[in-house]
């Protein structure tokens, strides 16, 4: 088996959702990675796209800004940050990944503050940005995170951007794009996926080297259990080649 | 706001749901016509300089906006001279503002914020100072996302008192900002309404523009086509002037035509220390220096006094952090040449 580590893995699995033909907005980090990888392997067609407005650059190498010249580089369009959230709006966009704090069984997700008082937070943080308007209105929210028992938790102190809000209907019944939510959770431990019902987490497959335990007792909610839980496939020598050669060579994301 | 305003919202039963923060801009649209109506559409030289334009077009309590991305196509020489002026109890508009924020943070120059992004630098880190200014209490702080902040500008560009969108809604962003649901009257349906943001000064940074404020720029544009319109008062700086004629000869590549202009600044390498698609790429040494000397309020307030407050324009920052040798060097990383 391949030697990885945890946001290999994760970038590696996360790569492997973004089928050819589809479009993704993408941030800075790992995301933008497992986008990149993605192109690289098994999407060459895949489009994707910057909320400052890049739309299908040919990225020649990691961005440090989503606005940044890299971000529309040999582009198909320089456009504006307008013109990808309509892009959004409009519900041609199947994908997008989200980062944050504190994430809860809905896949409501914060990136706004920790504390009671919003006036004057214990700590703050860069709050939406775009986060809220992709997981409003992409078709599938993904995100990648280290899990543990804080960051997974019901008592979630700000609600930045929407998972399933409280489950069942309610996150249509508020009045955001049918269909849309949160897709995937790809972590160290394992892959959730969502209830078709109860929209809670439901865990999908456990990733080698943990236990069913790991995952539940690494979770503060708790968690639900697909019928039959497979062990996630591991990432493979040929992606873990174009990631470390192609993607990111300097390991500014792999190397963390 | 006027009491009128809120009365107004008071009584109205289309609205569903309320965010309970503060509104600080007026949205409407008749009072945004009267400023408009009175903004001059002559076809005149507006050239001028940082020092003047701030100096005349930038009053204390003002709400305003910047151009750009945060470290990208940013109107430093504005900046820091709002800074250098001492300007106080500015409104500010945060959409992805990362080193327009810091330096804004660094003079305490606001004290209310529209919130989009704030304090990160993105792929770079938090800012500690700006960190601390926000959690301080000191500021009064309203919640958006980008593509609200976005939309509010563009209701604001289009002579609108809202718009209507599809996102935030159930979520405590939308409980912490100042928008409203509210249905469609053709499906019924439930939408998040936005009120126009129409600043009173708003800076932008372009690639080349003529003496009359026709401007071109390059690269992705994020809200600024949007801005220039609905500021009620739009300094333009620029990397460069070029002839009226250059601008007559390719009329479909205007981004901003002129009688959104009031000012104009030639600046060249005015970006800096942020990337300026085409020209010259962000100066990640230097936005790291900010980043460390902010650890230290003490260390942070003696850069400051260096940088900006000890320096008499952006030139003379520029020089003192490499001047035109340093520019070579970013214009080369920005065209991918490799290094030697």
């Amino acid at each position: 088996m391949a030697d990885y580590n945890p946001l290999e893995l994760m970038i590696c699995v996360a790569a492997r959702n973004l089928e050819d033909g589809s479009t993704v907005v993408v941030g800075t980090g790992a995301p933008c990675a497992a986008a990149m990888l993605a192109q690289k392997t098994h999407s060459p067609n895949m489009c994707i796209l910057f909320e400052a407005g890049g739309v299908a650059p040919i990225l020649p190498s990691m961005p440090i800004s989503v606005g940044d010249s890299r971000t529309f580089h040999q582009a198909i369009m320089a456009s504006s940050m307008p013109e990808i959230m309509e892009t959004c709006q409009r519900g041609m966009v199947d994908y997008t990944f989200l980062g944050g704090a504190q994430i809860d069984m809905y896949g409501n997700i914060n990136s706004t503050m920790i504390g009671k008082d919003h006036g004057k937070p214990k700590v703050r943080f860069p709050g939406s940005g775009g986060a809220n308007d992709l997981a409003s209105l992409c078709w599938r929210t993904m995100m990648m995170t280290v899990q543990d028992a804080k960051r997974f938790t019901n008592d979630i102190d700000f609600i930045t951007s929407p998972g399933y809000l409280k489950g069942g209907n309610t996150r249509y019944e508020a009045g955001l794009p049918k269909g849309t939510g949160p897709y995937r959770i790809i972590t160290n431990m394992a892959i959730m996926g969502f209830d078709d019902d109860t929209k809670r987490m439901k865990v999908l497959s456990i990733n080698p080297g943990y236990t069913r335990e790991d995952v539940q007792e690494n979770c503060g909610f708790e968690l639900l259990w697909a019928d039959k839980i497979s062990e996630t496939d591991p990432p493979h020598e040929d992606e873990l080649r174009i990631l470390r050669d192609e993607v990111d060579p300097h390991r500014y994301i792999i190397g963390r | 706001m006027s009491t009128m305003l809120k009365d107004k919202n008071k009584d109205n039963n289309f609205v569903l749901n309320s965010g309970q923060n503060e509104l600080f801009t007026n949205p409407d649209a008749d009072a945004a016509r009267e400023v408009f109506r009175k903004k001059s559409r002559a076809l005149k030289p507006k050239l001028s300089t940082a020092e003047e334009v701030v100096r005349t077009m930038v009053q204390d309590g003002d709400y305003i906006a910047i151009g750009g991305f945060g470290a990208n196509r940013i109107p430093t020489a504005i900046l820091h001279e709002i800074v250098r002026q001492g300007k106080k109890h500015l409104g500010f508009a945060g959409h992805t503002s990362t080193h327009d924020f810091q330096i804004l943070t660094a003079g305490e120059c606001f004290d209310r914020l529209d919130i989009a992004y704030i304090i990160g630098l993105e792929a770079r880190g938090l800012s500690p100072n700006a960190r601390r200014y926000v959690e301080s209490g000191k500021v009064k702080l309203t919640e958006w996302t980008n593509a609200t902040l976005s939309w509010r500008i563009k209701a604001a560009a289009m002579g609108l008192s809202f718009m209507p969108a599809r996102n935030i809604m159930g979520t405590d962003t939308f409980k912490y900002s100042a928008a409203k649901e509210i249905l469609c009257p053709f499906t019924g349906q439930k939408y998040a309404a936005f009120p126009a943001l129409y600043p009173d000064f708003a800076a932008i940074h372009v690639h080349e523009c003529d003496v009359y404020g026709n401007a071109h720029v390059y690269g992705a544009s994020v809200s600024d086509q949007d801005l220039a319109k609905a500021a009620k008062r739009l300094v333009l700086t620029t990397e460069r002037i070029i002839p009226n004629e250059k601008i007559r000869q390719n009329p479909e590549g205007t981004f901003i035509p002129y009688w959104c202009v009031d000012a104009i600044v030639e600046v060249p390498y005015g970006s800096y220390p942020g990337n300026m698609p085409y020209e010259y790429f962000s100066d990640e040494q230097h936005i790291r220096e900010w980043l460390k000397y902010e650890k230290d309020p003490d260390e942070f307030k003696k850069f400051i006094d260096r940088q900006i407050f000890g320096t008499k324009n952006f030139y003379e920052y520029l020089e003192l952090n490499g001047g035109i040798e340093k520019m070579k060097k970013l214009r080369a990383i920005e065209f991918l040449i490799p290094n030697e």
